[in-house]
């Protein structure tokens, strides 16, 4: 596996994309920085740059990769390699070069900046930390869609559906549902609703971090109680792991039984 | 060296293997025939353990290739469109492949061979079909695996590798290996196979000599008596 991981990496590494992906996080963390020179101001904006471009991409890379390495996928096929060890390889070969493009062009012009001198380096952290999840949930969920569907077309139309409810629509119903329940409590429920998509979890764990949960009203107030807390962010990033995991294992299930 | 019982294979409602039994215990060039949509290719992927038969077993060397990976060591496989990683340049696909299967000094006879120096450190995107198809056919003869299968090996090749190719898989025989071939080429075929074995429907409809399925459809030409077998079946 970590054989095939190498080579995707490689090859991916050496694309344009991977560079263009690159440039264009380093342009946004120097502008943003630079020429707003507000840590906390710069963070937020990043933020929310990130908790939807970051499972576009992930998902549009992962499933272009998945159909145009396909006759070379076939070509993996036959030699003396476990199944498993081609598509994880692949996959994680795509999370990782996507996962660096972010990490090094934010990262770059924030150590420039200065980030190592202030207290903000956790929830800088934070932020690269769910970036990379994120990335490696949407580039699984990527593999997923991309391994059920033969029609690159479909595969590509799902990918898009499915980073379209996650970052928009699941916000728009939760809060319609929201409104619709507000005679009732409505704390468990909303915490719930949140843990169970990975953008939303994202951004709140950010926002409770950078204290500016007030801004929240009530729901904040709970939220700060449980996210604030060390339980909380294990639940969390527990809760991300487990968004990496599932969709992972579905990989090896059924590249198992796949026709090629 | 190749078993094959009762093989069936159904993508969803689409029976493509009808029960084949098939039994290669020679070495020797065996060429599989058959029109559009026979199930060549699903037969030669079955082998291969790409594609995951409905109904029935396949042992290769003696191994039920069933969950197994390890017997693809005894096998070289030629895929009908060669399509590799482009920011790969040609040296590095070698090294890559090499990493993966254990070395070999082959490659280097095979590159001189099919004139591939000049193509060693370009990209694998910028290279035209039948050079990539040239790079293939390296990967594919550069390992020393006792059975080989080729998939439509003719594709896109110039008047002199094809020469090559022939010779090459001449070669492959006096070192007494077992190699399945498909091809629509009938001259191609009558020229280098031994034994052809004709699939019809998903089913194996004759196996044998090229003069025994002359005699057979009495038809004095190799392309007509292929021709002949299909009008039959159409009919």
């Amino acid at each position: 596996m970590l054989k095939i991981l190498k080579y995707s990496f490689y090859d991916l590494m050496r694309s344009r994309w991977s560079y263009v992906y690159f440039l264009f996080y380093l342009l946004l963390g120097t502008v943003l920085l630079f020429l707003n020179n507000d840590l906390s101001k710069a963070i937020i904006t990043l933020m929310n740059v990130i908790i939807v471009l970051v499972p576009l991409i992930g998902t549009i890379f992962g499933v272009m990769y998945y159909y145009n390495s396909k006759e070379f996928t076939e070509l993996l096929l036959a030699q003396p390699l476990k199944r498993n060890a081609i598509f994880l390889g692949q996959y994680l070969g795509v999370s990782l070069s996507l996962t660096m493009s972010l990490v090094l062009g934010i990262g770059i012009p924030f150590i420039l900046y200065g980030i190592f001198r202030s207290d903000s380096i956790w929830n800088f952290s934070l932020l690269l930390v769910t970036g990379t999840f994120l990335t490696f949930i949407f580039t699984a969920l990527a593999f997923n869609i991309s391994l059920s569907n033969e029609n690159k077309i479909k595969g590509f139309g799902y990918a898009v559906l499915l980073w379209l409810f996650l970052a928009i629509i699941y916000d728009g119903i939760f809060l319609m549902s929201l409104l619709l329940f507000e005679d009732y409590p409505l704390d468990k429920l909303s915490l719930i609703g949140t843990m169970l998509n990975p953008i939303d979890l994202s951004r709140t764990l950010i926002l409770l971090k950078l204290d500016i949960s007030a801004l929240l009203g009530y729901t904040g107030a709970v939220f700060k109680k449980f996210f604030g807390t060390n339980f909380g962010l294990i639940i969390s990033i527990l809760m991300l792991s487990l968004w990496v995991f599932i969709p992972m294992l579905r990989i090896i299930f059924k590249s198992k039984k796949k026709d090629f | 060296m190749i078993t094959i019982q009762n093989l069936h294979k159904t993508f969803k409602k689409n029976s493509v293997l009808t029960g084949i039994d098939l039994t290669i215990n020679s070495s020797g060039i065996y060429a599989i025939l058959g029109p559009n949509g026979s199930g060549k290719t699903t037969l030669i992927k079955s082998i291969l353990g790409m594609v995951v038969p409905t109904q029935g077993t396949i042992h290769i060397m003696g191994e039920n290739i069933k969950n197994n990976w390890h017997y693809k060591k005894n096998v070289d496989y030629l895929p009908q469109i060669a399509n590799f990683p482009n920011n790969l340049s040609v040296k590095e696909l070698f090294k890559m492949i090499k990493d993966l299967r254990g070395n070999t000094q082959a490659d280097q006879e095979l590159i001189e061979l099919f004139n591939l120096a000049p193509f060693l450190n370009k990209k694998l995107g910028n290279l035209s079909g039948g050079t990539k198809q040239k790079v293939n056919i390296v990967l594919t003869f550069m390992f020393n695996s006792p059975i080989l299968i080729l998939d439509e090996p003719t594709t896109g090749l110039d008047p002199i590798s094809l020469i090559r190719l022939k010779e090459l898989i001449r070669k492959e025989k006096t070192n007494e290996k077992t190699i399945l071939i498909t091809s629509h080429i009938m001259s191609f075929v009558e020229e280098i196979s031994d034994e052809i074995v004709f699939l019809l429907e998903g089913k194996i409809y004759f196996r044998g000599s090229i003069a025994q399925l002359k005699s057979q459809t009495q038809q004095p030409n190799f392309e007509h008596a292929i021709a002949s077998i299909l009008k039959t079946s159409y009919a």
